[in-house]
């Protein structure tokens, strides 16, 4: 086919394209206007039905939950493929190679230094890091937060103790084994909440546990917070352990290409 | 269930209608300027930096259209996460290459 021609099966294609998008913006509701039911249902309900403030946590936690045991389990699975597949590398590295370990001088010379700025900085966002990341997975019921974004900023404090030069330091409070277990008992309680209440008799994943009495106190909300604590856990182990299999590749292959 | 029941959702403070528009837009604005910009930088190790600004504006924009809860997802994910993976395979590959 001559340039010419793609360039007019590409001209129809994207006029086509065009056309049928400003077709669907035209019955689009207006900017601001929400036309469902669900959303203005929720904000009416959910505080009385949930005693969780978060309407956000109450639908995702409580009245879909469902849904994110789901979304829980994509991450934990694809975290473990990770997992599997650089593991599975390093091994073939570490044959071809014999052995990974005793080149840590080179090493040490090969990389540049980080620099004082970094650390200092890194070093400095660490503690503040983990209280902001256990604030958000512990307020999933109150403030507009969560086991996801917290596990996330969890992870992240993690990652600064790398980021501030001690490779070792990350791995000495980030073991593989310890993560990996924390990652399963994450996933696992989840389910298991939901399990429990099947046990008590009632359908799966029902807030079997007190409401607490006043809205929005972090003993409210029931199961939400025994949820998010639990969602918490599963993606904070599961992104220390993504990054952690992925420092390994870098650092090993820095070691195998010497 | 009783009126008593139904918590009104009050807001401690509010922004002016038209400056709120005002930042609506500019924020959509610097979103599309730094989308293309991911696009148009073609080295890669710049391209994720230029990611991870993106992560950031995009992250604001959940802010000013009032979803607190994905700014927060969106600033871990979009702009520290996904940033620091592309950086360890880029790495990765590039080591290979030597």
């Amino acid at each position: 086919m001559t340039p010419a021609g793609r360039r007019w099966i590409f001209v129809a294609a994207i006029a086509g394209l065009a056309a049928f998008y400003l077709w669907g913006l035209v019955g689009l509701p207006g900017f601001g206007n929400y036309p469902g039911p669900y959303g203005d249902i929720i904000n009416r309900v959910a505080v009385a039905q949930t005693n969780a403030t978060a309407a956000v946590s109450a639908v995702n936690f409580e009245y879909r939950g469902f849904d994110t045991v789901g979304e829980e389990f994509i991450l934990f699975v694809a975290a473990t493929g990770v997992a599997v597949v650089l593991r599975h590398m390093r091994d073939e590295r570490e044959r071809a190679t014999g052995g990974e370990h005793g080149d840590e001088a080179d090493e040490g010379r090969r990389v540049p230094a980080t620099s004082g700025a970094i650390r200092m900085v890194a070093l400095i966002m660490t503690g503040p890091t983990v209280v902001m990341g256990w604030w958000l997975v512990s307020h999933a019921q109150t403030d507009p937060s969560g086991g996801f974004q917290g596990g996330v900023v969890l992870a992240t404090a993690f990652i600064l103790i790398y980021l501030a030069g001690q490779f070792l330091a990350f791995e000495r409070v980030s073991p593989v084994d310890v993560t990996d277990a924390v990652e399963a008992v994450g996933a696992g309680g989840f389910a298991a909440v939901g399990i429990t209440a099947v046990a008590m008799g009632l359908p799966y994943l029902t807030n079997f546990l007190g409401l607490g009495t006043t809205p929005g106190a972090v003993s409210s909300s029931g199961t939400i917070a025994l949820i998010s604590f639990f969602v918490g856990l599963a993606v904070g182990a599961a992104f220390i352990l993504i990054v952690s299999e992925m420092l390994d590749q870098a650092l090993l292959l820095r070691q195998g290409s010497q | 269930m009783t009126a008593s029941h139904l918590i009104a959702v009050v807001t401690p403070y509010t922004v002016p209608t038209g400056l709120m528009d005002v930042l609506q837009v500019t924020v959509l604005v610097l979103v599309a300027a730094a989308a293309t910009m991911v696009v148009v930088i073609r080295v890669p190790a710049r391209q994720v930096i230029a990611l991870s600004v993106y992560g950031i504006l995009l992250a604001v924009l959940f802010l000013v259209f009032q979803a607190p809860d994905v700014t927060l997802s969106e600033l871990t994910v979009g702009a520290v996460a996904l940033p620091i993976l592309l950086l360890l395979t880029l790495a990765k590959i590039r080591r290979r290459e030597k």
